[in-house]
């Protein structure tokens, strides 16, 4: 099992949530985030006074997949997730080592 | 039978008739009514919406009731002795205290009311409404330092400095400036003398200032700027965000400052008349003029057209133009409006920058320089070959005349210079004063909580 957590533009969550349905994802979880990486921030000017905002808004959502869609899924995020311009965002999977379903104490696969 | 009825009755009126020449207009005390009631929308909410969209949304609240309570303030102050101090007879620099607690503006026993006098021979008005319109005055140019002070004084030193400030500067110049004996005293050469003598010093000079200039907006601006040197920067400015919380709040206080001041400038016309109408027309295009200035410089050298910038620019044209109002053409207006919004501009930004101080809403940037551009510029535009209407020379004829562009120039910078040397000493010392009555900051840790929960013990926002 893998955990894929995909840091993408705001805008782009639907289309994401939308393809990942088609490929029988059962569920993610969303949270709103900040950041930086090669998209630089923005500059504010409110009259005479300048603010660098350094942390860009994105959205990370998080998904526990079986080995066997794991590709699948890093493939429908690359597709709909991509506008080709800079601060698109990045994907970074883990091993997942255990997963546990708290209402029935089901494991691993099973509890996905 | 009845043709002689009405005959008798024809001249039964005519000694009223031709008393009641000299009785308030009532059209024009309609106005004056209506204008004070406009002058105080300004204020309330006009400038605390402008201000209070502008700090961090942890102190909203504190900026709202400093404004909303300081005018109040002001307001008591004015019906109590701010009035008699300003507009009553004593000598050159302040008046006296017949008028205190309004004594004798009205006579309960026979039912009349005092007249005070307008521009124009035997127009006189209610000095009540009088009273009334330049309470409003006296509130709103208060609460206008006020932008220079916050999210970091307390409360109890804001009432205290309104108060002393009030009583020593704004009281003492509204009279410097604008205290004169009225049109009906100018009856020969030998009264004429004898008026101009009782004027207040300002106005003997020959300044012009149609509705504040100097008395509102360079005064409180330098205010201000003193009082952002002696309270000290916001812990955190230039490393923390002091982003607006509410830039559409802002929006909307500017607009209502706008509206509002056609009260403040056409009103202070005194009268329903021409003089009302060039003033709103001068407020009007100035105001716009100006908002195109702001913004179009702020693409050229920023790159992006901000709603603070066109919202800036509005306030700048409207503090620009009150000194010129009644006192300039159209072609004046337009050129006050666009220096107003270059220079404001500049104001906030390299003027700012050279004076290192936390003027934290840019009252010196707008009020002060604009007041200044406009006192200035008011001179030159006065000027009939420049589309002005000129001066009334001699008021015994009502003649009118111009001095030169250079000698009204020098007269209204002398004016300004003066103004700023006054309200300068008289905040350093209010200032002094409050530091050792109240404090001036509040602690640390309550500036850092934010002055609405620490101060107010609410907030605006659900956080």
């Amino acid at each position: 099992m893998k955990l894929v957590s995909a840091i993408i533009k705001p805008f782009k969550l639907d289309d994401v949530r939308e393809a990942l349905g088609e490929l029988g994802i059962q569920g993610m979880t969303v949270s709103d985030v900040k950041g930086f990486g090669r998209q630089r921030g923005h500059t504010e000017i409110y009259r005479g006074a300048e603010y660098a905002v350094e942390f860009v808004p994105k959205v990370r959502i998080e998904i526990a997949v079986p080995d066997s869609l794991h590709d699948r899924v890093i493939e429908t995020i690359l597709q709909t997730a991509r506008t080709d311009k800079i601060g698109d965002g990045k994907i970074f999977v883990s091993e997942l080592v255990r997963v546990i379903r708290i209402r029935t104490g089901e494991v691993d696969e099973a509890a996905l | 039978m009845n043709n002689t009825i009405v005959s008798l009755l024809a001249l039964l009126l005519i000694p009223s008739a031709a008393w009641a020449a000299d009785a308030p207009d009532k059209g024009d005390t309609a106005w004056m009514l209506m204008s004070t009631a406009l002058v105080l929308l300004m204020a309330v909410p006009g400038l605390a919406l402008f201000y209070g969209g502008l700090v961090r949304g942890k102190n909203v609240l504190s900026v709202l009731m400093q404004v909303f309570v300081g005018f109040s303030l002001l307001t008591v102050l004015w019906f109590a002795f701010g009035y008699s101090l300003a507009f009553t007879s004593g000598n050159a620099f302040v008046g006296g205290l017949d008028r205190l607690f309004l004594d004798g503006v009205f006579d309960n026993a026979s039912g009349t009311f005092a007249l005070g006098a307008t521009f124009s021979k035997s127009t006189p008005m209610y000095e009540l409404v009088f009273v009334a319109f330049q309470a409003t005055f006296a509130g709103i140019t208060g609460c206008l330092i006020l932008g220079s002070l916050v999210e970091r004084v307390r409360f109890p030193a804001v009432m205290l400095f309104l108060c002393l400030w009030f009583t020593f500067a704004y009281c003492p110049i509204a009279h410097m400036v604008w205290f004169w004996a009225g049109p009906d005293a100018y009856t020969s050469a030998e009264a004429a003398q004898a008026a101009n003598a009782s004027a207040g010093l300002l106005w003997q000079w020959g300044a012009l200032d149609f509705a504040g200039g100097t008395v509102v907006h360079i005064n409180a601006g330098v205010a201000g700027l003193v009082g952002a040197y002696v309270l000290g920067k916001r812990i955190g400015l230039g490393r923390e965000s002091m982003a607006p919380h509410n830039l559409t709040m802002t929006m909307i206080g500017a607009s209502l400052l706008w509206f509002g001041w056609f009260g403040f400038n056409a009103g202070s016309a005194l009268e329903a008349g021409g003089v009302a109408a060039l003033a709103f027309a001068n407020t009007f295009l100035a105001t716009a003029a100006a908002v195109l200035a702001w913004t179009f410089i702020e693409q050229a050298l920023k790159g992006k057209p901000s709603m603070l910038g066109a919202a800036s620019g509005a306030v700048a044209g409207l503090v620009a133009i009150t000194p010129a109002a009644g006192n300039v053409g159209i072609l004046g207006a337009f050129v006050i409006g666009i220096v107003a919004g270059l220079v404001c501009f500049w104001g906030v930004t390299g003027l700012k920058r050279l004076l290192k101080a936390d003027d934290s809403l840019d009252v010196f940037g707008i009020h002060a320089v604009g007041g200044i551009a406009g006192a200035l510029l008011t001179g030159v535009f006065n000027a009939p070959a420049l589309g002005g209407p000129g001066i009334v020379t001699d008021w015994v004829t009502v003649t009118v005349g111009y001095p030169g562009v250079w000698q009204q120039l020098l007269i209204q910078a002398k004016a300004v210079g003066f103004v700023i040397a006054w309200t300068t000493l008289v905040s350093l010392a209010a200032f002094g004063l409050v530091r050792l009555v109240t404090g001036l900051r509040v602690n640390e840790e309550d500036e850092r909580e934010g002055l609405d929960i620490s101060t107010h013990g609410e907030r605006a926002l659900e956080a």
